[in-house]
């Protein structure tokens, strides 16, 4: 035990943090104000001024092939990935934590079940898994939500067994059962509050790889349907004319860029203060 | 030993079974095989063949024992476009993909393990911060836009390599390094870690304490403790990497299995999916089990306490 307390250094914000959170509030500003700050519908289109490069009339990034306004397409390509990001992530962490409580409540052939399928997700590339579903099910925005959904669910399931387990051996789930508390009020009211600083910071690090599935899905074409447009997406069609309009490609992937950094930097912070013995 | 080598191959096997039951059930639940198999121009008797091929008449478990069955001796179905085996379709393009993605892994490893080692024993440095400041640049960045920057600045700016296609060496470099960067950065990040923490132990300060040469220590007890985390992502490396192959053969035009598993799935020909799916999760599966063989190599406490 050492008198002058390390706790306190770890209060002060580092520079990197600080701009990535400014980053991600704003992305989350344009995200949610995407339809009253866009200056024109995404499908309309201007076939006077077809690839006018930034800062032309009008225009403030430019436009497309078609004349459509790469701004308004970028504002509401902010919005469609990161919504997807969102949900999957939720659903990813739901799912992932309930398999964990699971598998740490009943053990036995429910544990190895558990096992079976996380060893199954090791043994498939998650994108190899996406796509075949996408080949056999056709795209949808749903499908798409729900498949992301699966990614890392692996993690959560890991790290919520393994709280539950030693939550169990500890005096606050024993005393609760002793008092004649429901398994799934034991699990939700007392031991899911415990743990759900850890799942919280597992989502931080997870949201930026899941934001990278899904524009890399939308890049070749089987992630967001047109006439709908994600970040990726924009990317996979400006790349015909990345010689001719290389803004078209630009301006999404320095977003998809500097939101993934933004994120894995805020995300690293957050557990390194939070949660220094996650991995 | 031989018991810790039997539950792992049995648990390979179980696995192996997992993803061809997921292929089976995701199969059986997009609508009738036959249809979804063949197409929708196929002439009725062909039709009538394939199920009987198939056993699609059959009770659902004797179909599923049908499929394992053919699946186990080779038979994968047929592509539909080109009326082909789809395993032999398969297999014709692997070469390609091999000759991208075995360079790729060397530089991984050979670039970000030492990237990452050099930068965990010259800690605070400015090879440190500019290492750790390149990682975190090259996992963030994604593969694509890192393919079409490359596209830009050295075929379309500097004219010193083609933008895609294949035949000469020249072709594969740009998918290559494409492939490699972001797993340099993951994997030089992860050693540095991994070397930190072993450098932190209390058996390196007594090897200093008894005057044991720096390189001796480093040599001989740093690096085959951090060695077993650094398997274990590698071994993670290996199916991420068959997913980058995927994208960047899309960016360069490269005649591999991955750009065949995209245009497949977007003319939705199910038989070379499925079989592309299997052979990965094939490769991924004995991938898994050498690396935990290579546990038990690197690290004999791990066979000691399986045997108790």
């Amino acid at each position: 035990m050492s008198i002058v307390s390390p706790g306190k250094r770890k209060n002060v914000l580092p520079l990197s943090v600080g701009l990535s959170l400014v980053w991600l509030a704003l992305m989350l500003f344009l995200a949610f104000f995407a339809d009253l700050l866009k200056p024109y519908d995404i499908t309309t289109m201007d076939l006077a001024s077809r690839l006018a490069p930034p800062l032309s009339s009008g225009h403030w990034l430019g436009t497309d092939e078609l004349g459509r306004d790469v701004l308004s397409r970028l504002l509401q390509s902010i919005r469609v990935s990161l919504f997807i990001a969102f949900g999957a992530t939720l659903i990813s962490a739901a799912f992932g934590t309930t398999v964990g409580f699971l598998a740490a409540r009943f053990g036995g052939w429910v544990e190895q079940l558990v096992v079976l399928m996380a060893d199954f997700q090791a043994a498939l590339p998650f994108l190899i898994m996406s796509l075949a579903v996408l080949a056999f099910f056709g795209t949808s925005m749903w499908l798409l939500v729900v498949l992301m959904g699966f990614y890392g669910w692996e993690r959560y399931a890991r790290i919520a067994r393994g709280l539950a387990l030693s939550a169990n051996a500890q005096g606050y789930a024993a005393a609760t059962v002793q008092l004649g508390a429901t398994p799934s009020r034991v699990y939700l009211r007392h031991i899911l509050p415990n743990v759900a600083s850890t799942l919280i910071v597992s989502m931080t690090l997870s949201f930026p790889d899941i934001v990278l599935m899904e524009s890399g899905l939308s890049f070749l074409g089987l992630g967001v349907q047109l006439p709908e447009t994600s970040l990726g997406n924009m990317v996979g069609f400006g790349r015909d004319y990345l010689t001719t309009a290389p803004w078209i490609v630009l301006s999404p992937a320095v977003i998809i860029m500097l939101t993934t950094l933004a994120i894995s930097l805020a995300g690293d912070w957050l557990r390194d203060t939070l949660d220094p013995t996650l991995n | 030993m031989i018991r810790f080598v039997a539950t792992r191959l049995a648990r390979s096997l179980m696995t192996i079974l997992a993803v061809m039951t997921f292929a089976f059930v995701v199969l059986r639940l997009s609508g009738d095989p036959a249809k979804v198999m063949l197409g929708p121009d196929t002439p009725r008797e062909a039709v009538d063949a394939f199920r009987q091929q198939w056993g699609l008449g059959q009770p659902i478990w004797a179909q599923y024992f049908h499929y394992l069955g053919a699946i186990f001796s080779g038979d994968f179905g047929m592509s539909m476009r080109d009326k082909s085996p789809a395993l032999q379709l398969v297999l014709e393009r692997l070469p390609a993909t091999l000759i991208v993605t075995v360079p790729a892994l060397i530089l991984q490893v050979t670039i970000g393990v030492s990237a990452g080692v050099f930068a965990a024993l010259h800690r605070g440095s400015i090879v440190d911060r500019g290492v750790i400041v390149l990682s975190i640049l090259g996992f963030t960045i994604p593969s694509f836009v890192m393919g079409l920057l490359l596209v830009l600045v050295f075929a379309v700016t500097l004219h010193w390599l083609p933008s895609g296609g294949s035949g000469t060496w020249a072709h594969a470099i740009l998918p290559v390094i494409t492939i490699s960067v972001g797993w340099i950065g993951s994997l030089a990040r992860f050693s540095r870690s991994a070397t930190i923490e072993v450098m932190g132990q209390p058996y390196i300060r007594t090897a200093m304490a008894k005057g044991v040469h720096w390189s001796d220590v480093v040599w001989r007890h740093a690096l085959p403790n951090a060695a077993t985390p650094i398997v274990t992502l590698v071994g993670f490396m290996v199916g991420s990497l068959v997913a980058g192959a995927v994208v960047t053969e899309t960016i360069f035009s490269w005649p591999g299995m991955g750009r065949l598993l995209i245009s497949s799935v977007a003319n939705r020909d199910l038989a070379v999916v499925q079989c592309i799916m299997l052979l990965v999760a094939a490769m991924m599966v004995c991938t898994n089990l050498i690396v935990d063989l290579l546990y038990g190599w690197l690290d004999p406490r791990l066979n000691a306490r399986h045997e108790n």
